[in-house]
């Protein structure tokens, strides 16, 4: 059984360059993604049909758990948090289809997607405050404090990405040593508590992502 | 020499998971309790309190996670073990 947490399997070649199972995972997950979005998003009334409402519902509250986390408008970051936040719960879930694992088990999925949270802070705050502002903020109570600022930046970004990491693998070695111990019937209820640590974490990730984002707009409170 | 470092990290991935997680469960207890407590209250503030509730589970959980990480290294990623 291939246990190793942090090595790569390597799935095929697509000319010099080695495509790794998580690669073809997140494909899936997004040509899912893509499906049910155009599916129900083909013919848009007013009076829409069920699948269509259900995709609005689905916005909706997004949008306005956002808003209540950034306390302003949450259109500009609803695409990348809303997306962030269904490509996690149907990463962290496609553990449920047999013969498939997660790819926010293995390291890459995770940085890049706290690399993108990271990015994408700096982006909405220095396009909300203006480039001098935005600076002026890490040297906020103290220029003595400025290091220590670049480093909980850093920090946190690397949190974002072991939190996720961690939690997902682990209850994956999880099953596997409980599957290797007794096969029967044990490992339902670690399965159950699997989706729960799926959507949680999901959750989590979107959340933060928003908090740090509301933070550097500079409309919530900076602690 | 080679037989004692992989002994030793086996002992030291065994100490950071189980000394890191104890501190991190104890706190959890203690914000999750904290929060019961003002949910108790006030159960109108119920909304807002969870999700900070969770928000802050997650940081201290962080923790632990950081020590399963070392404990992950030292025993599939030891740079003293060729």
């Amino acid at each position: 059984m291939e246990i190793n947490p942090l090595g790569t399997e390597i799935f095929f070649h697509l000319g010099p360059v080695p495509i790794s199972r998580a690669v073809v995972t997140t494909w899936g997950i997004m040509a899912l993604l893509t499906l049910i979005s155009w599916l129900g998003l083909r013919r848009t009334r007013v009076h829409a049909g069920t699948f269509q409402t259900v995709l609005e519902i689905v916005v909706e509250t997004i949008s306005t758990q956002v808003g209540e986390i950034v306390r302003g408008d949450a259109r500009p970051y609803v695409p990348l948090l809303g997306t962030l936040f269904l490509f996690l719960i149907f990463a962290n879930l496609s553990a449920i289809v047999p013969d498939m694992k997660p790819p926010t088990g293995h390291i890459e999925t995770p940085a890049a997607l706290a690399a993108m949270v990271f990015f994408s802070v700096h982006f909405f705050g220095i396009r909300s405050q203006g480039l001098s502002n935005y600076v002026r903020r890490y040297t906020k109570p103290n220029v003595l404090l400025l290091p220590l600022n670049i480093l909980s930046d850093v920090t946190r970004t690397f949190s974002l990405m072991v939190r996720l990491f961690g939690n997902i693998m682990s209850h994956e070695i999880i099953i596997a040593i409980i599957v290797m111990l007794a096969g029967l019937l044990l490992p339902i209820p670690f399965m159950l508590l699997g989706i729960l640590i799926g959507i949680i974490q999901a959750y989590i990730f979107t959340v933060l992502a928003a908090v740090f984002i509301g933070a550097a707009v500079g409309s919530v409170t900076d602690k | 020499m080679e037989y004692n470092i992989e002994v030793l990290s086996i002992i030291g991935a065994v100490v950071a998971v189980s000394f890191g997680a104890i501190v991190p469960a104890y706190s959890e207890g203690r914000a999750i309790a904290a929060a019961m407590d003002a949910i108790a209250r006030q159960p109108e503030s119920a909304g807002p309190l969870s999700r900070t509730l969770f928000v802050g589970l997650a940081m201290i959980e962080t923790m632990a996670i950081y020590c399963l990480v070392v404990a992950l290294l030292l025993l599939y990623a030891n740079p003293f073990v060729s």
